[in-house]
């Protein structure tokens, strides 16, 4: 099938950018999105000119490094599935798709299609780990956890780090990440010791880093490849609200 | 942040009001604590005002009424309680909308919402408009300004008739139509509001979210039907003007 892409040009950080209207002939539905960009991109090459730059690693849907707003979608159309996922199959022969990058001003515009998601890892930084003073590993069923704790804390965190939610969201706010790095911890007796340090250390870096604040839009759940659920939010307000009470760190 | 202060002295209150103030998530937790002290407000307001419809004379709002002057100070410290809760929100509000859009400088070329209620997505709107409406509705019923004629309605014994001011207000058309269409704009607010307010201070988690949900939206619906009863009963002739 013969598409039409409107891709987001941008030659820098400091370039103004555009959306580039470019022909991708004889795509075959087996493709997923990535290798049809690959496919343009050789075209583009072979012409001589630049191709479209755009973040992929694994591209099996666990690394969180592809990205894309496909038609105003984080991750394009189909509901929990990263862009490197995604299939030609889902279109049309004739179709016009527009990709752009993910929007936000802590996410800035390298190149094209890439953007810094930086701010994430230093939201991690600040406070997204469990400390361990290393000795002998300890038994792995010496620590009871109840099922469902377990389940609620491994849900939360299947979280990729991709960014999605933060491109969907209106308002730009990273609460789904920043929620589903505070719960994997609060339900396991190992998250304890630095519960309040962790979720006001947390939230003081996503301020930092400029994200928007949530008006519970719900949009970012809807567009997470793995599909974590609001609660996690909750959760974070929860912890962050017990936290301030509490006053202690 | 880490201001701990004197050795083994706790960093005391300054901090958490600090962060409060500072933070997105302290931010939102004003929003929804004064929200729902509005919607307090609200409730009480109508169950008052749904009064008109006891009695034929009018005399249990107006005995109503009557009360809540005779409370004197405490009226004031409700009305400060109110007031002190509108700001909150509004100023709250304010600063959260500055900080989301400096948070996407550059919009999409394609933009979508996907999960998002059309009431969730209009929050700012229905809010302003539902300020403008009170500063209106407090010009008109409180201080006498739009309507004076309506406004100077006297009991025999010289007490304000407030039967006869709702009344002789609302059989003006079109001032029953700005009361009718403000109330629906806070049912659509609140519709996103109620359940908004749970989720920001993390009062529920699955499976009671739904509830917070279904629940916002049918006491937002109740208020609405509530309050619109009143403008329409006048207009349709339920209520009438009565000759003192
Ligand atoms: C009788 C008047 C009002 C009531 C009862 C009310 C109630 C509420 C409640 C309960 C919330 C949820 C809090 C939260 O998001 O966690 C809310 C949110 C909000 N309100 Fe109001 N409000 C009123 C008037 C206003 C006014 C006058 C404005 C603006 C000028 C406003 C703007 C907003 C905004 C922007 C939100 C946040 C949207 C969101 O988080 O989804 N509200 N309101
Ligand atoms: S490339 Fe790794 S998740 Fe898509």
């Amino acid at each position: 099938m013969n598409l039409t892409l409107k891709v987001w040009r941008q030659k820098n950080a400091h370039a103004t950018g555009a959306l580039q209207s470019i022909a991708a002939p004889d795509v075959s539905p087996d493709m997923s999105f990535l290798e049809m960009l690959d496919v343009v991109n050789e075209r583009l090459i072979g012409q001589g000119e630049e191709p479209i730059a755009f973040d992929h690693d694994c591209r099996e849907g666990i690394c969180g490094a592809c990205s894309l707003v496909i038609d105003g979608v984080p991750h394009g159309p189909e509901r929990g599935t990263t862009t490197c996922q995604l299939h030609m199959r889902h279109y049309q022969d004739g179709a016009v798709v527009t990709v752009e990058p993910f929007r936000a001003a802590a996410f800035p515009v390298l190149r094209d299609l890439v953007v810094d998601r930086g701010a994430f890892d230093r939201i991690q930084a600040a406070g997204g780990f469990v400390s361990v003073r290393t000795g002998g590993a300890p038994d792995a069923n010496a620590l009871p956890i109840a099922k469902s704790a377990a389940d609620l804390a491994m849900d939360a965190a299947s979280c990729i780090g991709c960014g999605a939610c933060v491109a969907a969201c209106k308002n730009a706010a990273a609460m789904l990440f920043v929620g589903a790095k505070v719960s994997q911890f609060a339900h396991l007796p190992q998250g304890q010791p630095e519960r309040d340090r962790r979720v006001l250390q947390m939230v003081a870096q996503m301020d930092r880093e400029g994200f928007g604040a949530c008006t519970n839009l719900y949009e970012c759940e809807a567009v997470c490849p793995k599909e974590i659920a609001v609660r996690v939010i909750a959760e974070l307000n929860r912890d962050y609200r017990g936290a301030l009470l509490r006053n202690e760190d | 942040m880490e201001d701990a202060g004197v050795r083994g002295q706790h960093p005391g209150m300054a901090r958490t009001v600090g962060r409060v103030l500072q933070s997105s998530l302290g931010l939102k937790f004003v929003m929804a604590l004064s929200g729902a002290g509005l919607v307090g407000f609200v409730v009480g307001h109508l169950v008052g005002n749904l009064l008109v419809f006891k009695g034929s004379n009018g005399d249990a709002i107006n005995a109503y009424a009557q009360g809540l002057k005779d409370l004197g100070a405490g009226l004031w410290v409700m009305r400060g309680g109110v007031l002190a809760c509108a700001v909150a929100h509004v100023a709250a509000a304010g600063l959260l909308t500055r900080r989301s859009r400096a948070a996407r400088p550059q919009g999409y070329a394609i933009d979508k919402a996907i999960a998002a209620t059309y009431a969730a997505r209009t929050m700012r709107v229905s809010g302003v408009l539902v300020l403008l409406y009170v500063i209106y509705h407090l010009v008109h019923f409180t201080f006498g300004g739009a309507d004076p004629a309506a406004f100077h309605q006297m009991l025999p014994d010289g007490r304000h008739d407030v039967y006869n001011m709702v009344v002789v207000g609302f059989q003006h058309p079109l001032v029953a139509g700005v009361y009718l269409v403000a109330q629906v704009l806070l049912g659509v607010h609140l519709s996103h509001g109620i359940q908004s307010a749970f989720q920001s201070l993390g009062l529920v988690t699955e499976p009671y979210r739904r509830l917070t949900q279904w629940g916002g939206r049918a006491l937002a619906a109740v208020l609405v039907v509530g309050f619109v009863a009143i403008p329409l009963a006048v207009q349709l002739g339920v209520l009438l003007p009565i000759q003192r």
